[in-house]
């Protein structure tokens, strides 16, 4: 056996190059790694095409080729542009207020994309979740103005399910109704028409990503009157239900004037 | 290199062939790389909708898919396994590349060669210093440190940056600040590195010189005994390593450039005033009658 020799010029020639080789390579990738999570930050104001997957798995899918572009009939998507666009270089988005989506029924940007980005799932237009519409300016929005602005209201193409207009006392002038337009996250698409409709100079309804606009709720909380109502009665077997005495009409103060029955009745309950 | 101190590189060719056949594959490459560009322009400028998207994923005519392979593999490294349409798409680019030699992409098709090869027509020009060079294999690393960059942060990483499809998309769909990438390239090329991108670097190109099953479509160099030893192919190849066993092959070694580095970009053809090589197919490994008979007194 050869005793262990001094390593040969060839040798310690190879194993320098590929150190060096390595340690570039890992400088380069980590310069191309902070680029690409750096990428990932969507703008708030860029939603992505009906159906597109989630933005951390939509970056791994998407190959930017631009074919849900070319086929949106309105124009609506485009490519972002190195440096002037928000979204990561060279992926489709849309800004609401200048052009919003028109849920096409046959939603031709979703068949066009060869790789699942957009997910073909999505049969639907009216199960789209691009976004959340929120109401971000009570203060300035017409209707809660006590004005019959109604614009976002009449556009929306799931009228009365994500908008509705719930009539209340308008407090300021004391004998006027306020028509405030009131979201429902489910069933919004996140078209942006709303939001595109607007004829405030900066728009009081919004489509937000919905990471901003919802909130979620806790893991441990249980909706006590859903459970109720499941069940057919008290979640909990032999519960006392004390009467609530509050004031003043609205509540279910029978003795109070304007007092109501509640809906539901706990078996044995005195009132 | 005495003959090329003697002559500017190509001008033996001009002065033996004419101009014309002295740049005929030059010209056929620009062509071929306008095409290119131009079936995917029209669309947006005509609206002759040929060819709709992009180098990297595209549909022809409505019907034939086509995807990159490269920017499909890091797809699926980074944990997204494409649709069919996108994978059929790449299975096609794929064989078609692999028939032909996966670098013709960078000669025939690839917005950027023109760029590069600009840098280094200039680079010439100006006699500047060949500057960092950095082994070929660079470009087999970068490759690498690409797939395990989109493996670890779940992204297509290299589309981040790619100059290659933020130049094409940029023509297609808006440039925005593309032009920033496109001339950073060029001047990496012109004072940094001289073809230091294409002939070093770019992954993308590394990528495709692995494509080649078995490519059909190869330069020999069937009339080597006639080379004047002028260098002139050595001055305009990209890759000028892969000529060196082809054109001084002893006796009957292959006269084939076989090394998966050869873009077949055919510039060692045009620039050759003796014609000693010719574009074939890889089972032609026949050497020209004068040749055949140097090597018979040899052996
Ligand atoms: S649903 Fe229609 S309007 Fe909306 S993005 Fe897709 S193609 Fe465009
Ligand atoms: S069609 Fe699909 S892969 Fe192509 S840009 Fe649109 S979302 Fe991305
Ligand atoms: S974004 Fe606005 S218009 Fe579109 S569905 Fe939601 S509420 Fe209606
Ligand atoms: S090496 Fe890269 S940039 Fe150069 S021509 Fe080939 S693919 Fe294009
Ligand atoms: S050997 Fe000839 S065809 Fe191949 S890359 Fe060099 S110049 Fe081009």
């Amino acid at each position: 056996m050869p005793s262990p020799s001094p390593m040969s010029p060839a040798r310690r020639r190879f194993l320098t190059d590929t150190a060096r080789m390595a340690g570039g390579c890992a400088v380069a990738g980590l310069g191309l790694a902070y680029l690409t999570t750096d990428a990932r930050a969507l703008p708030a104001e860029a939603l992505r095409p009906p159906g597109a997957l989630p933005e951390s798995e939509f970056l791994a899918a998407c190959i930017r080729c631009g074919l849900c572009v070319r086929d949106c009939p309105y124009d609506t998507l485009k490519l972002a542009e190195l440096g002037f666009d928000g979204p990561a270089t060279g992926t489709p988005f849309f800004t609401a207020r200048e052009i919003a989506c028109e849920m096409c029924e046959d939603i031709p940007c979703v068949a066009a994309c060869p790789t699942g980005a957009l997910d073909k799932s999505l049969t639907n237009i009216d199960d789209a979740k691009m976004g959340t519409t929120v109401l971000v300016d009570q203060e300035n929005c017409l209707n809660f103005l006590g004005l019959r602005c109604d614009v976002c209201y009449r556009v929306c193409p799931v009228i009365d399910e994500a908008i509705t207009l719930e009539v209340r006392h308008n407090d300021r002038s004391g004998h006027h109704a306020i028509f405030a337009p009131t979201l429902f996250a489910d069933r919004c698409t996140g078209c942006g028409i709303c939001e595109k409709s607007c004829v405030l100079p900066e728009a009081a309804i919004k489509v937000l990503p919905i990471r901003l606009a919802r909130a979620t709720s806790a893991e441990h909380y249980r909706k006590g009157w859903e459970e109720r109502a499941e069940k057919g009665g008290p979640v909990l077997e032999g519960i006392i239900d004390l009467p609530d005495r509050l004031p003043g009409p609205g509540t279910d103060n029978l003795v109070a004037p304007g007092g109501y029955e509640p809906a539901f009745k706990f078996p044995g309950a005195s009132q | 290199m005495s003959a090329k101190t003697k002559f500017p590189v190509g001008v033996e060719a001009i002065a033996a062939k004419g101009w014309l056949s002295a740049h005929k594959w030059l010209i056929a490459r620009r062509l071929s790389q306008t095409l290119f560009l131009a079936i995917f322009l029209v669309g947006p400028w005509f609206g002759w909708r040929i060819v709709d998207g992009t180098l990297a994923g595209s549909r022809t005519l409505n019907i034939l898919p086509l995807t990159d392979p490269f920017v499909a593999l890091q797809g699926i490294v980074a944990g997204h396994w494409p649709e069919l349409t996108a994978l059929i798409g790449a299975l096609i680019v794929l064989a078609a590349y692999a028939l032909i030699g996966g670098r013709m992409y960078c000669s025939w098709v690839c917005p950027i060669n023109p760029v590069t090869d600009t840098a280094h027509w200039l680079h010439e020009k100006l006699d500047i210093p060949k500057g960092w060079q950095p082994k070929r294999h660079t470009r087999l690393w970068l490759l690498a440190m690409v797939l395990i960059v989109s493996a670890l942060t779940g992204t297509i990483a290299w589309e981040v940056v790619n100059p290659i499809t933020i130049l094409h998309r940029g023509l297609v769909f808006g440039m925005g600040a593309a032009w920033g990438v496109v001339i950073a390239v060029f001047l990496f090329d012109l004072v940094v590195a001289r073809r230091g991108w294409c002939g070093h670097l770019c992954p993308v190109g590394a990528f495709y010189g692995l494509v080649r099953a078995k490519p059909l479509l190869r330069v020999s160099a069937p009339n080597r005994a006639a080379c004047d030893d002028c260098m002139d192919c050595f001055a305009v190849c990209p890759e000028n390593h892969v000529i060196t066993p082809a054109l001084r092959g002893k006796g009957n070694d292959t006269p084939l450039i076989l090394a998966r580095d050869c873009t077949n970009c055919g510039r060692c053809i045009d620039v050759c005033s003796v014609d000693v090589f010719t574009f074939t197919h890889r089972f032609n490994d026949r050497l020209s009658v004068s040749n055949s008979d140097a090597a018979n007194k040899a052996a």
